[in-house]
C-alpha cells in the first residue's frame, strides 16, 4: 500500500526540523571549541601543563597550579559529596519512601538543585572562610561538594526508582533485610545509572567559577595545601581573560579549551556508561 | 466438561491416585485482606496440607495472588495493605508482628510471575540469601549451590557458566534459577505465583515436571490462571471468586464433581 503524500510530506518535514535542531545545537559546541582553540592555540603547548601561572608581562608560563588545584578540589568535593548524595538518594527511594521526612528532604533538595552557585560560595565564605580568616582550597572543595550533592541525590533516587518493585520483592521474599536488598541487588541493578549521575555532577562542578571566588579564590604560586588559597582553572580563566595582558589572555583561552574538552569527555563517558547499562 | 476431561487424561501421575497427606502445613483462619478500603479477601479459612501441591484458581482479581502475598507477608512492603485473621505454620500465627520476618521468609519461599533474576552471576543469584543465613566454607557453599541448581533441574544447563550473568539465561532457565535460589535456603513451603505465565510451552512443561518432583519434599501452593495446569500439577484445588473461597477439595473432585454452581461455571469456561 502506498503511503499518502501528505504523510510522507509530514515525515520529511519532521525529519528536517529534527535534523536542523540537532545541527543548531552542535554548531554552538563546535563554534565554542573552535574559538577557544584558535585563540588559545599559541598557549596550547606542553608548557601549559608544566609551568605555573606567570606574573603579568612575563611571556610563557602555564596553568599547572590551576589544573592541580581544580583537580584536588573536584576530587575532595567528589569524595565528600558523592557518598552523601548516594546515601540520601537511597533514603528517598528506599528507606524513607512515603514518609514525611522524605518529602521534606526531596523538597529541600530541589531548592539546593536550583540555588545559584554564587549563593553556595557566599554560604561557605561565611561558614568557613571568615572563621578561618583566609581563603582556602578546603572551603572551595566544600562549596563544590555542596553543588554536587543535590545532583547526585536526585539521580540516585531516580535510578533506584526505575528498578521495578518485583526485584525488591524477590529479594525480600528470600528473607533478606532491606539494607542487603539495597546493597547487593538494587545498587548492582542501578550501578551504571548512579555512576552516570555522579559523572554528570563532576562535569558540572568542573566548570563552576562563582562558588570558588568566595572560597578558594586563587593563588599565583604553587601550593598543595588545602588550608591555603588554591589556584583553579575557572577563576584563573576569569582573572586572566579580564586582564589587559596578551599572554594572560592566551593562557585563559587555552585553559577554557582544556576545560571544555574535559567536560565534553566526561559527558561522552556518561553516554557510554548509560548505553552499557541499557545493554545489560 | 470436555475441557476438564481432557485435562485429566493428560495428567500422567493420576491426580486422584496421588496420596494426599493429612498433616496441615498452613492453617488459614478467618483471613481478611484489605488494599486500602478494597476488601480483597473475605473471611477465608482453609487448611493447606503438607507435602503436596495445592492449586489456587479463579478469575482475575479474585484474590489468588493476594492470598500468596499474605502467607509470606510480602504485602507489608506497601502502605495501606493489611491483613486480619490468622495464618498458622507449625501452630504459630505468622501474621503476628512478633513473628520474625526473616525466619518466615526462609521457611516460606516465593517465586513470582515474571522471572526476577538479580543482575549478577548465576552463582551469586543462588549464593545471595545463603550467605545471609549461614556462614559457609567455600566448598560447602559450592555444594549448596550445586545442590539447589540440581533440585531445580538447571545444573546440567549452567554448570559450565556459573559466573556468567543470570540475565543471559532464557526465560524458562531464569525462572528455574529463581526456584533454585528459593530452594537453596531450604524452605518448607514454596509459593508459586503464576510461575509459567511468562514462559513458552516447553519451559512450562519443564517447570511442571519440576513441581511434580518437588512436591514430596515441600508444601507447594501454586496460583494459576490455567485450569489444565491446576489439574496436572496439584492434589488439592481451591477456587476463589470475588475474594471468597468458594470451594476447596481434592483436585479430582473439583474438576469432575464440583459441589458449587460457581465452581462448575468457572471450570467449564462459562466466566472468568
Amino acid at each position: 500500500m502506498a503511503i499518502p503524500i501528505r504523510r510522507r510530506a509530514a515525515d520529511i518535514t519532521a525529519f528536517a526540523f529534527a535534523t536542523a535542531a540537532t545541527v543548531f545545537g552542535l554548531v554552538w559546541l563546535f563554534w565554542i571549541l573552535w574559538t577557544t582553540l584558535m585563540h588559545g592555540a599559541e598557549a596550547l603547548t606542553p608548557t601549559l601543563f608544566k609551568e605555573m601561572t606567570p606574573p603579568p608581562g612575563v611571556s610563557g608560563g602555564g596553568l599547572l597550579n590551576a589544573f592541580y588545584g581544580s583537580a584536588v578540589m573536584i576530587l575532595v568535593g567528589l569524595v565528600i559529596g558523592a557518598p552523601l548524595g548516594v546515601a540520601a538518594g537511597t533514603f528517598l527511594a528506599e528507606h524513607g519512601r512515603n514518609t514525611r521526612l522524605a518529602s521534606l528532604v526531596s523538597f529541600v533538595n530541589d531548592i539546593l538543585l536550583s540555588a545559584p552557585s554564587i549563593i553556595v560560595g557566599l554560604f561557605f565564605y561565611e561558614l568557613v572562610v571568615r572563621p578561618m580568616g583566609h581563603f582556602s582550597g578546603f572551603a572551595g572543595a566544600l562549596a563544590l561538594a555542596m553543588i554536587l550533592l543535590p545532583i547526585v541525590v536526585r539521580t540516585t533516587e531516580e535510578s533506584l526508582r526505575l528498578i521495578p518493585d518485583t526485584m525488591r520483592e524477590a529479594g525480600f521474599a528470600l528473607g533478606l533485610p532491606r539494607w542487603r536488598v539495597t546493597r547487593q541487588i538494587l545498587y548492582k541493578a542501578g550501578l551504571s545509572a548512579i555512576l552516570t549521575g555522579i559523572l554528570l555532577g563532576v562535569a558540572r562542578i568542573a566548570g563552576e567559577t562563582a562558588p570558588l571566588l568566595f572560597t578558594a579564590l586563587n593563588n599565583q604560586f604553587w601550593s598543595a595545601s588545602l588550608n591555603a588559597p588554591l589556584a583553579n582553572v575557572p577563576v584563573v580563566i576569569w582573572q586572566f581573560a579580564m586582564s589587559p595582558y596578551d599572554d594572560w589572555q592566551k593562557l585563559a583561552w587555552a585553559g577554557a579549551f582544556v576545560l571544555t574538552v574535559v567536560v565534553l569527555v566526561l559527558n561522552i563517558l556518561v553516554r557510554l556508561l548509560a548505553r552499557k547499562g541499557k545493554q545489560r | 466438561m470436555n475441557d476438564t476431561a481432557m485435562a485429566l487424561r493428560i495428567t500422567p501421575a493420576g491426580v486422584s491416585s496421588a496420596p494426599v497427606s493429612t498433616k496441615v502445613a498452613i492453617d488459614i483462619r478467618d483471613l481478611d485482606f484489605y488494599y486500602g478500603k478494597a476488601h480483597a479477601l473475605k473471611d477465608v479459612s482453609m487448611a493447606i496440607p503438607a507435602g503436596s501441591v495445592t492449586a489456587i484458581i479463579g478469575p482475575s482479581g479474585c484474590g489468588k495472588s493476594t492470598l500468596l502475598r499474605t502467607i509470606n507477608r510480602i504485602f507489608e512492603l506497601y502502605p495501606d495493605q493489611y491483613a486480619a485473621g490468622s495464618i498458622a505454620i507449625d501452630g504459630r500465627n505468622v501474621l503476628d508482628r512478633r513473628y520474625p520476618l526473616s525466619e518466615l521468609r526462609r521457611r516460606v519461599g516465593m517465586v513470582f510471575q515474571k522471572p526476577t533474576p538479580f543482575p549478577s552471576s548465576i552463582r551469586a543469584n543462588v549464593a545471595f540469601a545463603l550467605s545471609y543465613y549461614e556462614r559457609f566454607s567455600k566448598s560447602e557453599l559450592n555444594d549448596r549451590i550445586e545442590d539447589a541448581l540440581r533440585q531445580a533441574a538447571l545444573w546440567d544447563e549452567v554448570k559450565d557458566k556459573l559466573n556468567q550473568s543470570a540475565l543471559s539465561l532464557s526465560g524458562g532457565q531464569q525462572q528455574r534459577l529463581c526456584i533454585a535460589r528459593t530452594l537453596a535456603v531450604r524452605p518448607e513451603i514454596i509459593l508459586l505465583d503464576e510461575p509459567t505465565s511468562a514462559l513458552d510451552p516447553i519451559s512450562t512443561a519443564k517447570l511442571e515436571e519440576l513441581i511434580h518432583e518437588l512436591r514430596e519434599r515441600f508444601t507447594i501452593v501454586i496460583v494459576t490462571h490455567n485450569m489444565q495446569q491446576a489439574a496436572r500439577v496439584s492434589q488439592r484445588t481451591a477456587f476463589f471468586h470475588l475474594g471468597e473461597l468458594v470451594e476447596f477439595g481434592k483436585t479430582s473432585d473439583i474438576f469432575t464433581n464440583p459441589r458449587e454452581q460457581r465452581t462448575k461455571d468457572y471450570i467449564t469456561g462459562r466466566f472468568g
